[in-house]
């Protein structure tokens, strides 16, 4: 189990992807986590529990994740930061928690290193959680902001960003992973920790000392409140679609046929992008790195700029409706996925072939 | 001593607690949530824990709790206040922490949540309101609904043989060796409001000895649900009720566990 590095550390750390989640969470400030076991993500609660108490923060496996959810929202509601992690079948049971965190406006990170589904479903990667994730954060007109990590890098200072967006928007922020980029190890910098400046907690509850109580709620009663509560958080979710969308575009100089790929499904694209390039074939990928706010700025100019789109996933399409959303070139659009298992580069770079045609 | 502070009637003897705000309770007549927050806000008082505290409010009748205790307090999903407390307690462990929870809330979606925080004996306060019924969602049946007892999902009365029992709370929770103090009062008549302040200033003081989970169950009305004048329902309470969840302290712990 690999220590957090020390604060400038200068070299790389090798570490699995689920510890530098942890790495950066600390190096962020967290200092509270609560859990509830559940494969492949339990490499963060191990690591947690062995870690937070040393570091003079409070570890705790919950009873549940409908427990979990709930501790983090207390823990949140004192302006502490705080992060649970977990997987499909619990981040299921926390919707109620994460509806009531965003409409009480608390911050919190949230990690979900998802598995196949539904139901139960099984261990092996998946991005079936895209709708979960970026639709349904739980009842009513809720939003979570959505981060995928394509790299043991990314794990790290993804994580980092989303302490800070969370804390800017006062709203939960997911890390959306799967067992790949979760179990696999790799050498990645572990840039210092830079506060952004964010504003002070001015709603936390810490005891009314000096100053006015505070309540931390989601239920307005009173004649047009809820409705009014409703377009103040939809003004902020429009405010995070302007001023937060982060995508990473990949070899698309000159690219004809474009992929469009988040996680593990880009993290593989881009050994298909590499042999398709060596062959000549002029392909690019623009990767989203927040699934919300969604690129579709990015995805509209990428799809006047190619011939043919390829959305690939780890489901049975899900964002590829997104990219739909995103365009009207509907024709150029075309989709390669697998519910319950890992594209291969062969499959995607066939697939790149196929798009290609004669324009090599 | 100054001969105008001889009179009687100079000495205030009698007074809106500071923890209480100047608001009027939309509580039913004969309701007994506003005398449980008085209660709360007097012991809340007199141990000087108001700048101290976080309360967490519960789903329900009082869950608008913040409208009437002026204190710090987040609002809590359906059973979920002990959670939610425990993350609070957790962050802040020199603040203050209580809940205040129904009987719908506490003993049945929030069942886990209860015996788990109270299990752990996180070193923080319940105040547990058992009135036999859901009061706010329209008075169907709750798991503290006695045999018998009609509301608008029970309404040929409960039976245990499709129903199960009433839950006894308070003793379930004193079986578990987190818990500090578990005791059952009722606030139907004035010596029972005293009895029930004292109770609740014990757990209190549990909290603040570090001695682990406290918990007052606080057998109360709901005339409306239970469609009875609120004399009759004082009544209830001190007959019925009171036969099947007796008063009494179930648990009390003398010495932290980690002295």
């Amino acid at each position: 189990m690999s220590a957090a590095p020390a604060a400038g550390a200068a070299k790389k750390v090798l570490a699995k992807g689920n510890e530098a989640i942890c790495h950066g969470a600390v190096a962020a400030g967290c200092r509270f986590y609560y859990g509830y076991p559940i494969t492949p993500q339990n490499d963060i609660p191990e690591w947690m529990s062995a870690h937070l108490p040393a570091l003079g923060g409070s570890f705790l496996q919950a009873e549940s994740e409908v427990a979990t959810i709930n501790m983090i929202l207390g823990t949140s509601s004192t302006g502490n930061r705080v992060m649970t992690s977990s997987s499909g079948p619990g981040i299921s049971l926390m919707q109620e928690g994460l509806s009531f965190m965003v409409g009480s406006q608390l911050p919190a990170v949230i990690v979900n290193i998802s598995r196949s589904g539904p139901g139960l479903g099984g261990i092996a990667p998946s991005q079936g959680d895209y709708f979960q994730a970026t639709k349904v954060a739980g009842h009513g007109d809720a939003h979570l902001i959505v981060l995928a990590p394509h790299s043991v890098q990314e794990m790290y200072s993804l994580t980092m960003l989303a302490f800070d967006l969370a804390d800017k928007y006062r709203n939960p922020a997911m890390i959306l992973g799967d067992a790949i980029v979760g179990q696999m190890k790799e050498p990645y910098d572990p840039v210092p920790y830079v506060s952004p400046g964010l504003p002070e907690k001015t709603w936390a509850l810490t005891g009314c000392k000096g100053r006015a109580s505070r309540h931390v709620k989601s239920m307005f009663l009173t004649d047009g409140a809820i409705e009014t509560h409703n377009w103040k958080l939809q003004d902020k979710f429009r405010e995070i679609r302007r001023a937060e969308v982060r995508s990473e575009a990949y070899m698309t100089d000159g690219a004809r046929v474009g992929i469009v790929a988040f996680g593990t499904a880009a993290r593989v694209s881009k050994t298909a992008i590499q042999w398709a390039r060596k062959e000549g074939i002029a392909v690019g990928m623009l990767r989203p790195i927040t699934l919300f706010p969604f690129p579709e700025k990015e995805v509209r100019a990428f799809a006047e700029q190619v011939d043919a789109i390829l959305v690939v996933e780890m489901n049975t399409g899900q964002m590829v409706e997104d990219v739909y959303r995103s365009t009207t070139r509907h024709d150029r659009i075309h989709f390669f996925g697998k519910p319950c298992a890992i594209p291969t580069p062969d499959e995607i770079f066939e697939r790149i072939r196929g798009l290609a045609g004669g324009k090599r | 001593m100054k001969a105008a502070q001889k009179t009687i009637f100079s000495k205030k003897v009698f007074d809106r607690p500071a923890t209480l705000k100047d608001a009027r309770f939309h509580y039913c007549p004969g309701c007994h949530h506003g005398t449980i927050h008085r209660i709360i806000a007097e012991c809340i008082d007199r141990m000087e824990l108001r700048e101290n505290s976080v309360g967490v409010a519960p789903v329900g009748c009082a869950v608008l709790l913040y409208d009437y205790m002026d204190l710090d307090i987040v609002e809590a999903p359906h059973g979920r206040a002990p959670a939610i407390a425990t993350g609070i307690k957790r962050a802040l462990p020199d603040r203050f922490v209580f809940t205040y929870q129904g009987d719908g809330d506490l003993a049945s979606i929030g069942m886990a949540e209860i015996v788990h925080a109270a299990n752990r004996g996180e070193n923080l306060s319940v105040v547990f309101v058992n009135n036999t019924t859901y009061g706010m969602t329209g008075g169907q049946m709750a798991p503290t609904t006695l045999l018998g007892q009609k509301t608008s999902t029970s309404p040929y009365g409960r039976d245990f043989r499709s129903e199960g029992y009433p839950i006894r709370m308070a003793e379930l929770l004193a079986g578990l060796e987190g818990v500090a103090y578990s005791t059952r009062v009722t606030v139907s008549s004035p010596a029972h409001i005293r009895k029930a302040k004292e109770a609740v200033r014990t757990a209190f003081e549990m909290q603040l000895q570090g001695k682990g989970f406290s918990i007052v169950e606080v057998l109360s009305t709901c005339p409306t649900n239970w469609g009875m004048k609120p004399l009759d329902a004082q009544k209830r309470v001190l007959g019925e009720m009171v036969e099947y969840f007796p008063l009494g302290v179930f648990k009390e712990r003398k010495q932290a566990d980690f002295e």
